[in-house]
């Protein structure tokens, strides 16, 4: 027996796939993926319509969902984070149905419990076996880890691997087993391995993102969670890394052995974990070869699902036991709420994807960013958009002071003591003002395009039209 | 002071700007900015401003904006005037 | 106190923006070298408009203004000294005729502006074998001497000599220029470290700098700042040594006793002038009491 079917478009035929239905996709293969488009395009030459599309993440190389969008092929989408050339048009209103946002935790833990349904879910592999025994490890268009579609494998009514990398049963090293699989289908390419992985990732070089390190690694120190068995999240932004990078070598040089980093996986962490800082990666994303190149090699780099990385109803998660986590954000505003799923114009262009699972699970969640990133100010009065709720907040840290949330005056204290240039976000804001003059807040639509899904089901918040 | 000939004045790099300066008759601002909708009215603000001080009455003043701050706006705006003020 | 006196380009409006966050004591706001003579007068006016619009709090603000010898610097000083700078920094200063000159023409400015004189400092760039062995009528030429800064990579070119890391070619001229500069009762600042990843190397030069009297140095780079600011700022154990000096002091005067000694040395005018030198920098670095 063999579960190897022809073509894509047999896959449609054979899956049953009909109007109305809900089709998933992983976003491993990042803004290098081929097989969304593929098969989307399969599905509007069969004349299917009305499909919702759920997939973790929608990035630049799905701008042909625009088209299938005005068309009526798709109807409804869901993700945990979408590049500006889907979040643009979305944000202009060509979608009727809002496009519903969750978290890298609240996705699979939705899917698990059977809250959000997948009829078919398409599954990219960069090798797989006839039977679906598939990995990201290995294959021309290796991407490591395939932790978020484990989730998709395991509850979609039916499921079908498409690989460029068909290799002879059993393949031994496998992440996702053949026993959620229905259908394979070989292809040529299942993607572009240049969007796929980064080369390197390169620290910035930027004085200010330097120096904001810098101050995220003293608010470490000062916290006193830097010690043995310390476990650490960061993202690979510019300050971020170099964050990181400054971390490495105060772990180093005080000999300090930390338990598990995570997040999406950079060299760095590689680095950290072969220098001895970390007894281990537990990695649900890979971003560049380093990273591809460990997870198949080093048995203390572990694939998890996204389940296990970060959801709020499996019996545990690891973003749970998280001591600190450094973010991103592209607005903060006076009660700590970030927003990371528009830019200053109201147009989507992010989402959650693990920050506000992080946030919550970390003992210490800290936003790193320059006050005023090309005249726009990053302290607002209020965020456009709540992607992570205040409460899960507990630093802000900019080139121009940092801001510590009043719900946690024991950091306050440490940060003080530790002669930090601790201010209030009031303060930041005022300077941030005075900095970029004249400002006047962006005036939204009252239509909502999206619905913000909080890791525990709620509605955080609605993203509103963008009038032109 | 008139605007004699065509002129720039400033870079590409980020939180920078170009201006583009060229003889008219009246005083036309033309802005293109990411941040047009924040901050717009401040850079036209300004550039009436500067043009009023230099006492240019006629010119074409383009403004392609890289989110820079309004100190900088000032300066590239009064360079390019200037420039476009002596022959070359 | 300038530990660090960081270069920053004036054509460069995102680092104008963020200069005063980089660490240093002092920031120069270059208009002669980083700046090509076609964007001469871009630079000036990015650089006046930053002086009038930025807050740059508690960080110094010295203008590098172009050569004498150029058609420029004239205009560079109409153009910034209005706005109250803390520091002009002229270039290729070979003698005490450069700093009359400067002076006078700053002082014209500042009286057509109804401003205070005198209250902007020069601080010279010694880039020329002439200006080394005129250092001491530099440095004594006009009441806004604040310090001379030594500039070692054009001074190598004039003595036609190869500019190394190990820094043996310009060892007369570092020790004249600080004896200068002391002699006339003011600071003298070293030449910057121009290879920007050999931390190692800037941190030994910097410690060569310090051992031969300087007080801080330029750098090119923010990178380097933290590293000479360290160097140059007083350790733990110069602080507790100090705290020490003044503890005797006063337990003299308590006794009544004329001479006081401490660790069997006695404590003469130079260790308590010395002892107040780096109380007096700790409190401006760390804060609080010392």
């Amino acid at each position: 027996m063999s579960k190897l079917i022809n073509s894509i478009e047999e896959a449609i035929r054979v899956t049953g796939l009909k109007d109305g239905m809900t089709i998933s996709f992983h976003h491993h293969l990042r803004n290098g993926d081929y097989v969304l488009n593929m098969v989307v395009d399969a599905i509007a030459k069969a004349g299917i319509k009305d499909i919702t599309i759920n997939a973790s993440s929608i990035h630049e190389v799905h701008a042909p969902l625009v088209d299938h969008i005005k068309s009526g092929v798709v109807t409804g989408l869901e993700c945990n984070y979408m590049g500006a050339a889907v979040g643009k048009e979305i944000s202009r209103g060509i979608m009727k149905k809002p496009v519903i946002f969750r978290t890298h935790g609240g996705r699979p833990s939705d899917i698990m419990t059977g809250k959000s349904h997948i009829d078919v879910a398409f599954i990219a592999a960069p090798t797989s076996d006839d039977m679906g025994n598939c990995t990201g490890k290995i294959g021309k268009s290796a991407c490591g880890s395939l932790g978020y579609a484990f989730s998709d494998a395991e509850k979609a009514d039916k499921v079908v691997v498409i690989t460029d990398n068909l290799v002879p049963y059993p393949l031994t090293d496998f992440s996702i087993p053949e026993i959620y699989v229905d259908y394979v289908v070989s292809v040529d390419k299942i993607g572009d391995p240049k969007g796929i992985v980064s080369g390197t990732t390169k620290i910035t070089r930027d004085p200010v993102g330097l120096k904001i390190a810098r101050y995220a690694v003293e608010c470490i120190q000062a916290s006193g969670l830097l010690k043995d068995g310390f476990s650490f999240q960061t993202g690979a932004g510019g300050a971020s890394l170099a964050a990181a990078a400054y971390l490495k070598d105060i772990m180093v040089r005080d000999n300090i052995k930390g338990s598990y980093v995570m997040g999406g996986i950079t060299g760095y962490m590689v680095d950290m974990l072969n220098a001895g800082c970390f007894e281990a990666i537990l990695d649900v994303q890979c971003f560049d070869l380093k990273a591809v190149e460990s997870i198949r090699t080093n048995p203390k780099h572990r694939e998890v699902s996204g389940s296990q990385y970060a959801s709020p109803t499996a019996k545990s998660c690891a973003v749970d036991g998280l001591d600190v986590v450094i973010l991103g954000a592209t607005e903060i505003d006076m009660d700590f709420n970030v927003n990371v799923h528009t830019d200053s114009n109201g147009y989507i262009m992010g989402g959650s994807g693990g920050h506000s699972d992080t946030a919550a699970g970390a003992k210490m969640a800290m936003i790193v960013a320059p006050l005023v990133r090309a005249r726009v100010p990053i302290v607002t009065k209020k965020v456009q958009c709540i992607t992570t709720p205040g409460s899960t907040i507990d630093v802000l840290v900019t080139q121009r002071g940092i801001a510590v949330n009043p719900a946690r005056q024991d950091l306050i204290e440490k940060f003080k003591a530790a002669k930090l240039p601790v201010v209030t976000i009031e303060e930041l804001y005022d300077k941030a003002m005075e900095i970029v003059g004249n400002y006047q807040p962006v005036e939204l639509g009252d239509r909502v395009v999206a619905e913000v899904v909080y890791r525990d089901g709620t509605v955080i918040d609605r993203i509103r039209q963008v009038i032109e | 002071m008139n605007i004699i000939r065509n002129a720039i004045a400033g870079t590409m790099e980020s939180s920078d700007l170009i201006v583009t300066v060229t003889p008219g008759s009246g005083l036309t601002i033309d802005i293109q900015s990411p941040v047009k909708r924040q901050f717009g009215d401040s850079i036209r603000r300004s550039a009436e401003e500067i043009a009023q001080d230099l006492g240019v009455t006629d010119a074409v003043i383009s403004i392609e904006d890289h989110g820079a701050l309004d100190c900088t706006i000032r300066a590239r705006i009064e360079t390019a005037l200037l420039r476009a003020s002596k022959e070359e | 106190m300038r530990r660090t006196m960081l270069f920053l380009p004036g054509n460069n409006a995102g680092m104008l923006a963020n200069g005063d966050i980089l660490g240093a004591d002092s920031i120069i706001l270059d208009l002669e070298d980083a700046v090509s003579p076609d964007q001469k007068d871009s630079a000036r006016i990015l650089v006046r408009n930053a002086l009038k619009y930025l807050n740059y709090r508690g960080c110094e603000v010295i203008i590098r203004i172009n050569d004498i010898e150029t058609p420029y610097w004239e205009d560079d000083l109409e153009a910034v000294l209005p706005l109250k700078p803390d520091v002009i920094m002229p270039t290729k200063v070979s003698g005490a005729d450069y700093i009359h000159r400067l002076a006078a023409k700053m002082t014209e400015i500042e009286e057509k502006n109804g401003m205070e004189v005198g209250k902007t400092l020069i601080i010279p760039l010694l880039e020329t074998t002439l200006g080394i062995e005129n250092a001491f009528e530099i440095a004594k030429a006009d009441p806004r001497m604040a310090a001379l800064y030594l500039g070692a990579e054009d001074y190598t070119a004039d003595l036609r000599c190869k500019r190394t890391k190990e820094g043996t070619e310009i060892f007369y001229a570092r020790t004249r220029l600080v004896n200068a500069a002391r002699a006339a009762g003011i600071e003298a600042y070293d030449t910057p470290w121009t290879d920007v990843d050999d931390m190692e190397g800037l941190q030994k030069d910097t410690e060569l700098a310090k051992a031969l009297g300087y007080t801080g140095k330029a750098v090119i780079n923010p990178r380097h700042v933290d590293v000479v600011n360290a160097v140059f700022s007083p350790t733990e154990a110069e602080i507790n040594y100090a705290k020490e000096v003044f503890a005797a002091i006063e337990e003299g005067k308590r006794l009544g006793k004329g001479a006081v000694s401490l660790r069997g040395k006695m404590i003469d005018k130079p260790i308590v002038e010395r002892a107040r030198q780096v109380l007096e920098n700790a409190r401006a670095i760390y804060g609080g009491e010392f």
